[in-house]
């Protein structure tokens, strides 16, 4: 399983990727080194891979830059749950690869410190507070997800 | 089935009947990007794609860090004039046109009953003229490029109707604000806005562009105002009727919110959040370091008289930087002809190039540590303009120019 980082409501793109690196830091180590920066100075050196984010109500609000979900996944992030997330950030995790899970009970109990996994076959997230179910992606969407994200879709569709 | 706006406009290009919840994959009309074309264009060779599907329905705006700031940007400008000159795309509007969302209403490419996609928030604003415009991510927009196409769920609405009139010192921004401030940032999440007033012609187009930018700092999907006589007007078709796109009288609101215009004063969001709402007589003399007017919230000629208004024959306070950024070329050629120009810089103002200028904190006026900002624009959160430890007050053209004027947060309306 792997380590929570758990943030609170409102958490904005500019703190997650701040908008002066947006045109000069395009290459994935760079971005990851920027992730969070003004949210949780520390979170670039501590993240592993597997660990996941944690927010609370309207997660990702602010700019549509996609470097708000792709710095923190290069960092190694591999989900994020939140008791809901502002619609361009969700849409931008999922065109990511990265699993975005509106989860009210889990946001809820899950603390810094704590554990979780996600496993999107089963529908489950399994974590050191217990388990919480979620229902099924949309075909459109979970046929994305199950791509990798919307470049890995795209190209086998334009592959064929 | 009654149908809401937008579910009339899904159903209309799904060639089906749509309702909100609904997931559909749609063709927008148009497909907006701007400096972050540069790296949009970068993920069609990850895709494997050569071309654009539909080139004529995208459109290119130069705005964000205009012109370039360094060679990073510049290269990055000369990358996006490459590709639309290879790409065929004719809608390109280089540095010093205006800010995209601007040039969208401005050009004529919002019209009633469009469907509008951009890589950029804000791109709410078009609404205005009864568009149904989103924002969206930057991989999904290079796919829009390449496909035509892309999923999209229909938005429950939520309705924002207003009463009476407002008082001459208080704005459609300190009613955005003000509603922002009621309902909280996420107050309007993934939802569509309908916003009506009771009085006809109450808001202008450039007011309802102030509240359909702002739409996306209540979490809203899309904002507009139903399209009327106001919009045929401004669109030069007098005789048009848009009222076939309105929602049916029976059609399904998730949620329904009502404001007595009369009722609303000067507001101004407080550091470090758009939901902070202050009036402004609460903030009264928090001293200022910069002032800003203009940006895609209020960078239009109606704003720039209002701060002439206020601004006319006094002085910006010794300590103070107040920058003007016109929302578009034409709309500074207005000013200039207005004499709004001269009165400006006579009070002390710096007039800036069209384009966004230090609103994403890349250039052309940013914050230094310690420094309070007081702006005309849309976000207010931490590092957005600059430096972290710096702060950011939203507030109405009149109120940045009032402030300017006292060197302090002040109120427009002992200038009304």
């Amino acid at each position: 399983m792997g380590n929570v980082f758990k943030y609170g409501d409102d958490v904005n793109t500019d703190v997650l990727f701040p908008g002066k690196y947006t045109y000069t830091a395009m290459e994935p180590a760079e971005m990851a080194q920027h992730a969070l920066e003004d949210l949780d100075p520390q979170f670039a050196k501590r993240v592993q891979p597997g660990d996941i984010i944690v927010g609370g109500k309207n997660f990702g609000c602010g700019s549509s830059r996609e470097q708000a979900v792709q710095a923190p996944k290069y960092a190694g992030i591999t989900a994020v749950i939140a008791e809901s997330f502002a619609r361009i950030y969700y849409r931008n995790c999922i065109n990511s690869g990265l699993p975005a899970l509106v989860l009210p009970g889990a946001a809820r109990a899950l603390a810094n410190g704590d554990e979780a996994e996600v496993d999107l076959a089963v529908g489950i997230v399994r974590t050191s507070k217990g388990e919480f179910g979620f229902s099924p992606f949309p075909p459109e969407v979970q046929a994305i997800l199950d791509a990798g994200g919307l470049i890995e879709y795209l190209r086998e569709r334009f592959a064929k | 089935m009654a149908k809401t706006f937008s579910e009339k406009i899904f159903s209309n290009k799904a060639g089906r009947d749509v309702h909100a919840g609904e997931i559909v994959t749609l063709e927008p009309d148009h497909i907006l990007t701007h400096d972050n074309t540069a790296a949009i264009l970068k993920k069609l060779p990850e895709i494997g794609a050569t071309k654009l599907r539909y080139p004529e329905r995208a459109i290119v705006v130069l705005d964000h860090v205009t012109p370039a700031a360094d060679s990073k940007h510049a290269t990055n400008h000369k990358s996006i004039r490459e590709f639309v000159a290879a790409h065929g795309i004719h809608h390109f509007y280089d540095v010093g046109f205006g800010v995209c969302h601007q040039v969208m209403v401005e050009e004529g490419f919002a019209y009633p009953g469009r469907l509008i996609l951009g890589s950029d928030s804000h791109t709410t604003t078009a609404g205005a003229v009864g568009t149904f415009a989103a924002g969206i991510g930057r991989t999904e927009t290079a796919g829009v490029w390449v496909t035509g196409g892309l999923w999209l769920r229909c938005p429950e609405t939520m309705r924002v109707s207003f009463k009476d009139k407002l008082r001459s010192c208080a704005t459609a921004k300190d009613v955005a604000l003000t509603a922002i401030g009621r309902i909280g940032a996420d107050g309007a999440l993934y939802r569509a806005v309908e916003f009506c007033s009771e009085i006809i012609g109450q808001f202008s187009i450039a007011d309802r562009m102030v509240l359909c930018n702002l739409a996306a700092e209540m979490g809203a999907k899309n904002g507009y105002f139903p399209p009327d006589e106001t919009v045929a007007g401004f669109l030069g078709e007098t005789s048009g009727d848009f009222s076939h796109l309105h929602s049916d009288p029976d059609a399904q609101y998730v949620e329904e919110l009502a404001f007595d215009l009369s009722e609303i004063e000067p507001v101004a969001a407080a550091p470090h959040a758009v939901d902070n709402i202050h009036p402004v007589r609460g903030l009264a003399g928090k001293r200022i370091d910069q002032a800003l007017i203009g940006t895609c919230t209020n960078g239009r000629i109606e704003d720039l008289r209002l701060a002439a208004r206020v601004l006319d024959g006094r002085t910006v306070a010794s300590h103070v930087r107040l920058l003007v950024f016109p929302a578009s070329a034409e709309v500074y050629r207005e000013a200039l002809d207005e004499g709004i120009v001269r009165t400006l810089l006579d009070a002390g103002a710096v007039w800036m190039n069209p384009g966004c200028g230090p609103c994403l904190g890349a250039h052309e006026g940013a914050l230094a540590p310690g420094d309070v900002c007081i702006s005309t624009a849309n976000r207010n959160f931490k590092g957005r303009m600059g430096h972290p430890d710096s702060e950011i007050y939203l507030a109405s053209p009149a109120t940045v120019a009032a402030s300017a004027i006292a060197g302090e947060i002040a109120s427009p309306e002992e200038y009304f």
